[in-house]
């Protein structure tokens, strides 16, 4: 193998792929071959860098340096500038959002400087597509450690003192969870990977899964060994084709080098893993409905107990987790409990990746240890609200979570601080609104999302949550009452008290915590039947203002319902039993005569 | 091949130390100076046979970087060796013969090649 003075890495993540990065990386491999440099520039495909809103990404070593929205056209320059003078292309380099500052390096852009990567740790790193590259990252280390030197009793009590807790919302223990199913009688046992992300705006599994396959492989393998299980699934929806083939990739290496199969390393320990795919349903990632669904059954939760640590699987002990919380478990057998320990908060420890979305200016995956406030995840490395409008509130955790309010940004964001304020760590969706987002129409839309989403077998969640959707689609079209409200909390208390499985367990959150942070909002669609984000469009009405017209007819030319009379003698005027408000007649105006309200 | 133990393990990982070697940031580096000047007095030749004597000797943690004009022209090719603690020693009118010189004995066992040398920066 030769040396490669200078390694270019493409990512080849969902989010760049999307947005042009296979031609991307073509241009390189043609513009290295006819530059003579293919003996001492390496090209690496690699997942995902996190920064997706910059995509397709580009980082070139040993500079470390970020090209940002990287053309094909913009290839040449940066092999003739940068591989061949030394040059950086400062034009690509990212520039912080407040001022036009150039960073050169990676490492120092606020968006990766405040992170701490532990489950992304070899995400936009390495090639996903090569086991070499893993183990050249200490990848299997921990895993041969614990099966050559560890009894499986070890590697638990390991898991158990560094304090990890599920990443995909409940925040179980994971420790005592393997350590249900490991006592649990039974011969055989199964231990699952849930990779059913189902929440909106929500990809962090997915970006594991496609980034660093073999952290999550390596991660099972020691929770088989630890519980003593010999087959494992990998629940993963069939919507994620590109995490679906480089866990294939990963498998077959995997097997290829011993790592999965019969005697592994030669001693009494087998493991054989499978994918499963699912068909997206978001129930599936209740865990009794995932395992019915692997079973070939429908997919619908069932009550526990008994848990699935019994009876899970095809009636077998079970483990289930979530793909973050294994991705971290080689990490903590490799650099011990202690170590992991020492990251996060008192109850909370280790970090959490948040997908952050919404109307801030970098989107993307953040990791960030336990304990990092909103604000700094928001303004230090999201960079502030996209065309610095107002900071409104943030959407922690999904159709499960809630909303929280500028008073909770100096929030350390652990599990009981989340839970405390009304929402829940979830699996990690963090969505920004600023002042032009109507909190009503937010609660209806996650709702909306949840209602949809019922498998219908529990009458609350079936029903509850339908009827709460109705009241909400009433206040938004203006026709709500005031009693209205305490139907709907009442409601709400008992979808959520009395639901059979998590996700009618948590589908009131959003409706909750609006109405306890944003009654106000509430209130005045109902009252004043005005939407003060001016955002639902049925309590908005369209005005002109005679004194600008110039009479020009250009609005009721336009006007799809033709709903404004007016000729050169007579002025303008909107019929508001016709007008459908879909704001044409703004939009055309020269003058700025027509106003919204 | 099967991996049978903790060793087989640790072979793959070193065998495979220099693909990810690059993208470390190692502190040991050679710079080449790459404006038009270096590259009409020859510096492709000496970057050539920095990668072949480098691999030669299988040094995995070094960065090798390139760089613009530094205004030295005359002195082209130029080419600069950084160690971890020791001054950064620039050598000017490079041959690829005084590459495997500096290579040798600068980079490797630390002796600067004083007949080359034109300037040192801390």
């Amino acid at each position: 193998m030769s040396f490669y003075r200078a390694h270019v890495l493409v990512c080849k993540g969902t989010g760049c792929k999307a947005s042009g990065s296979f031609s991307v990386f073509e241009a390189f491999g043609e513009e290295i071959k006819r530059r003579g440099l293919e003996r001492e520039v390496a090209l690496v495909e690699t997942g995902c860098h996190g920064m997706c809103e910059m995509g397709p990404v580009v980082v070139v070593y040993p500079e470390g340096s970020l090209y940002c929205r990287v053309a094909a056209d913009d290839v040449p320059e940066i092999v003739e500038e940068h591989l061949y003078k030394g040059r950086l292309v400062q034009r690509l380099l990212y520039s912080t959002p407040d001022r036009d500052v150039k960073v050169p390096h990676y490492r120092d852009i606020p968006f990766y400087s405040k992170q701490h990567r532990i489950a992304l740790r070899n995400c936009g790193y390495i090639n996903p597509d090569k086991i070499e590259e893993y183990i050249a990252r200490n990848g299997y280390e921990g895993f041969a450690r614990a099966l050559t030197s560890m009894k499986p009793e070890d590697v638990l009590s390991e898991v158990k003192t560094s304090g990890l807790r599920g990443r995909g919302g409940g925040g179980f223990p994971t420790g005592l969870k393997w350590e249900f199913c490991r006592k649990a009688a039974g011969d055989k046992k199964y231990i699952i990977c849930n990779a059913d992300e189902g929440d909106p705006g929500a990809f962090m599994d997915r970006s594991i899964l496609e980034g660093d396959p073999h952290a999550v492989i390596e991660g099972m393998l020691l929770g088989a060994y630890a519980i003593g299980a010999d087959e494992g699934y990998i629940y993963c929806r069939a919507e994620y084709p590109l995490a679906i083939r480089r866990l294939g990739v990963a498998m077959a290496q995997c097997e290829k080098y011993g790592l999965l199969g019969e005697r592994i390393m030669d001693t009494d320990f087998s493991f054989t893993l499978h994918v499963k795919e699912g068909a997206g349903a978001f129930v599936c990632g209740e865990e009794t409905a995932l395992m019915a669904s692997i079973e070939g059954e429908r997919g619908m939760p069932r009550p526990r107990p008994p848990f699935p640590a019994n009876k899970g699987l095809w009636g077998k002990p079970s483990n289930i987790n979530n793909v973050e919380t294994w991705a971290n478990v080689p990490n903590i057998i490799r650099n011990g409990s202690e170590w992991f320990a020492s990251i996060g908060t008192e109850k909370s420890k280790g970090t959490k990746v948040f997908a952050l979305t919404g109307k801030v200016n970098n989107t993307g995956l953040v990791e960030v240890p336990m304990g990092t406030t909103i604000r700094e995840i928001v303004f230090e490395m999201g960079g502030g609200i996209l065309n610095d409008r107002k900071f409104k509130a943030v959407q922690i955790g999904g159709p499960s979570g809630g909303c929280l309010t500028e008073e909770h940004l100096d929030l350390p964001v652990d599990y009981e601080s989340l839970t405390a304020a009304g929402a829940i760590m979830g699996s990690g969706g963090l969505v920004v609104m600023d002042e032009d987002t109507c909190m009503v129409d937010v609660a209806k839309f996650f709702l909306e999302f949840t209602q949809r989403e019922s498998c219908g077998k529990c009458v609350p969640c079936r029903e509850g949550t339908k009827q709460m959707l109705l009241i909400l689609e009433k206040i938004t079209s203006g026709k709500g009452r005031m009693e209205d409200l305490q139907i709907l909390e009442e409601l709400a208390i008992m979808v959520k008290e009395m639901s059979l499985c998590g996700l009618g367990q948590t589908a009131p959150n959003p409706v909750l915590t609006t109405l306890r942070y944003f009654r106000d909002e509430y209130e005045a669609h109902i009252r004043d039947r005005k939407c003060p984000a001016r955002a639902c469009s049925a309590l908005m009405s369209y005005t002109i203002d005679i004194e600008k017209c110039k009479k020009c007819g250009l609005c009721a030319k336009n006007c799809p319902v033709k709903c404004i009379s007016g000729d050169r003698n007579t002025p303008y005027v909107i019929d508001q039993e016709k007008c459908i408000k879909c704001g044409t007649c703004l939009e055309v105006c020269p003058f700025q005569a027509v106003s919204k309200e | 091949m099967k991996i049978k133990s903790l060793d087989d393990l640790r072979k793959i990982m070193e065998s495979s130390d220099d693909l990810t070697a690059a993208r470390s940031g190692s502190s040991t580096k050679v710079i080449i100076g790459m404006g038009t000047c270096g590259i009409a007095a020859g510096a492709r030749e000496v970057m050539t046979t920095v990668l072949t004597e480098l691999e030669k000797r299988g040094l995995k943690n070094v960065a090798v970087e390139t760089t613009g004009c530094i205004g030295m022209c005359q002195k082209e090719p130029l080419l600069d060796i950084i160690r971890p603690g020791e001054p950064r020693i620039t050598y000017g009118e490079v041959t690829p013969d005084d590459v495997v010189r500096i290579i040798g004995e600068h980079l490797v066992n630390g002796r600067v090649v004083e007949d080359k040398v034109v300037g040192q920066t801390d």
